[in-house]
């Protein structure tokens, strides 16, 4: 399994955001491609919509599957990854390059309650079992 | 995201589950089984299935033989098709039904001998399966034995699948057509059980082995071996589901239980009501006679949505007429694809129907099934 960037951050529900300025990436983590297996739609809200974190904002799913969305931070859509409604598939083979949305972070203080590379990595092997 | 932890403590393995392990299985629970759900990815391996071929492990299937010279009446009694008609090396598709016409499983059924009839049972259903067939063979002179923990059973499925079994055995496989079976040595074991049968739409062979986990071993490496030639990827339930979903094949819990009728379920061309009495057909011949309630019929979805299992059917008018039993994106067709059960009036090709999809109403409609039929050719 791919490691889990140390410079993005986690959520128990298996997102991952990474901040730049007071914007960031979200997406999903490698552990949750693997589990979801092959995936086959992502469905994602607009530009212009508004996230609340801890709050579903799209879904996943997989042949086998589907799993909510959870937002890691709060903040206005700037962006969707459009690549990812033909190809949803990359999600699979680059979990961690594939950002599902752009946020225009609404605090800050937010992202930093979300788990470390190291916490999330322990609390998968946790939740894995392996 | 919220992907379901695993979950393995207390569930029964087949002998080849340190090999889906070793393998780097993903496994999940299937009916109590500790089962693998895929290796490399379920859509490559519906796929090799498809264009070339794949194994499976499916030892978790029970097998009930029905032994003694009432043998015949007994299967006769117990199950829906009419067992009369099989010649000895040949199986058919059946069902176990209640006396009110539903299902206690389905099953194929192989005439071993003209005393001998082994019933291949789901591994969910495994000891209720083999309680109701023990209580109701009883007037019969035979008797039913459990063999399903003595077999280890391959499920090697796929266009090459011929191919690959043809390099381990001494059996010749051409005369051996679908749904009949033979014996023969299979990698150096004599006496090997070769049936023709499969639950994918494929071509494709059922192997049953003894089931110690050295020989269990040995087997599956070796037909993976093989098959290597041919593309061949071991497969998990995964594509296993959506591989029978395509070809229409019912599944218990889904499409049949014991709440659904043979005629709801579309499957009364497997349901012989003149071969004389057995368990249910009084109650069939009554539902026939009042008229269906619902009916069993494929859906493709026309807008963007996945329909799952449990999915609720809308009409066009937003009344509410039935539920998908199974549902998914179908990898080789690359559509969305369900079975749900309608009332007879929306069962016509081409009736637009409403799919809830997590709140929203999503359109489909009625397709011909099976949604995916192979070419016919056998070699």
């Amino acid at each position: 399994m791919a490691a889990f960037p140390a410079d993005y951050r986690y959520t128990k529900e298996h997102e991952w955001i990474k901040v730049d300025g007071n914007q960031a990436t979200i997406g999903i983590t490698d552990y949750a491609q693997n589990s979801l297996g092959d995936i086959v739609f992502v469905e994602l809200p607009k530009v212009g919509d508004e996230l609340t974190a801890g709050k579903t904002f799209g879904s996943v799913e997989s042949v086998k599957a589907v799993s909510d969305l959870y937002a890691p931070a709060s903040g206005k859509v700037v962006a969707i990854n459009d690549a990812l409604s033909t190809a949803p598939e990359k999600i699979n083979s680059d979990a961690h390059g594939s950002w599902m949305l752009r946020i225009q972070l609404k605090d800050a203080g937010e992202v930093n309650k979300l788990l470390s590379a190291d916490d999330y990595d322990k609390f998968v092997k946790e939740e894995g079992g392996h | 995201m919220s992907p379901t932890a695993e979950v393995n403590a207390g569930l029964r393995k087949t002998a080849l589950n340190a090999v889906h392990r070793k393998m780097g299985a993903k496994m999940v629970d299937f009916g109590g089984w500790d089962m693998p759900v895929e290796y490399s990815g379920l859509i490559a391996e519906h796929l090799s299935v498809r264009t070339a071929v794949g194994v499976f492990d499916v030892s978790h299937m029970g097998d009930i033989l029905i032994r003694g010279p009432q043998a015949l009446d007994a299967v006769q009694h117990i199950s829906m098709n009419d067992a009369s008609k099989l010649q000895q090396g040949q199986a058919h598709y059946s069902a176990l039904l209640y006396p009110q016409g539903t299902f206690v499983d389905d099953v194929i059924v192989h005439k071993l001998g003209e005393n001998d009839y082994l019933l291949v049972i789901n591994a969910g259903t495994r000891e209720k399966d083999v309680n109701w067939v023990r209580q109701n063979v009883r007037g019969f002179r035979c008797h039913a034995d459990d063999l399903s923990d003595y077999y280890t059973q391959l499920a090697i499925q796929g266009p090459k699948a011929v191919d690959v079994l043809r390099k381990l055995t001494n059996v010749d496989l051409s005369p051996v057509k679908n749904y009949w079976f033979t014996y023969g040595t299979v990698c150096g074991l004599p006496n090997t059980m070769i049936a023709r049968t499969g639950y994918t739409g494929e071509d494709g062979f059922e192997i049953y082995i003894p089931s110690d986990e050295p020989t269990s071993d040995r087997v599956w490496y070796e037909v993976i071996g093989a098959g290597r030639e041919f593309g061949i990827l071991p497969c998990g339930l995964g594509a296993r589901n959506t591989l029978r979903l395509e070809s229409k094949m019912a599944l218990y819990g889904h499409e049949i239980s014991d709440t659904i009728n043979v005629w709801e379920a579309d499957l009364g061309r497997y349901c012989k009501m003149e071969k004389g009495n057995f368990i249910g057909r009084e109650a069939l011949e009554k539902a026939k006679a009042e008229g269906l309630k619902r009916i069993l019929v494929g859906l493709e979805m026309i807008e963007r949505g996945i329909g799952r299992d449990g999915y609720k059917v809308f009409s066009e008018s937003g009344e509410q007429i039935g539920e998908i039993t199974s549902g998914s994106p179908a990898p080789f067709l690359k559509k969305n694809i369900a079975l749900a059960y309608v009332p007879p009036q929306y069962s016509q090709i081409g009736t637009v129907v409403l799919v809830e999809v997590r709140s929203q109403k999503v359109k489909a409609q009625v397709v011909p099934t099976p949604f995916y039929k192979r070419p016919k050719k056998e070699k």
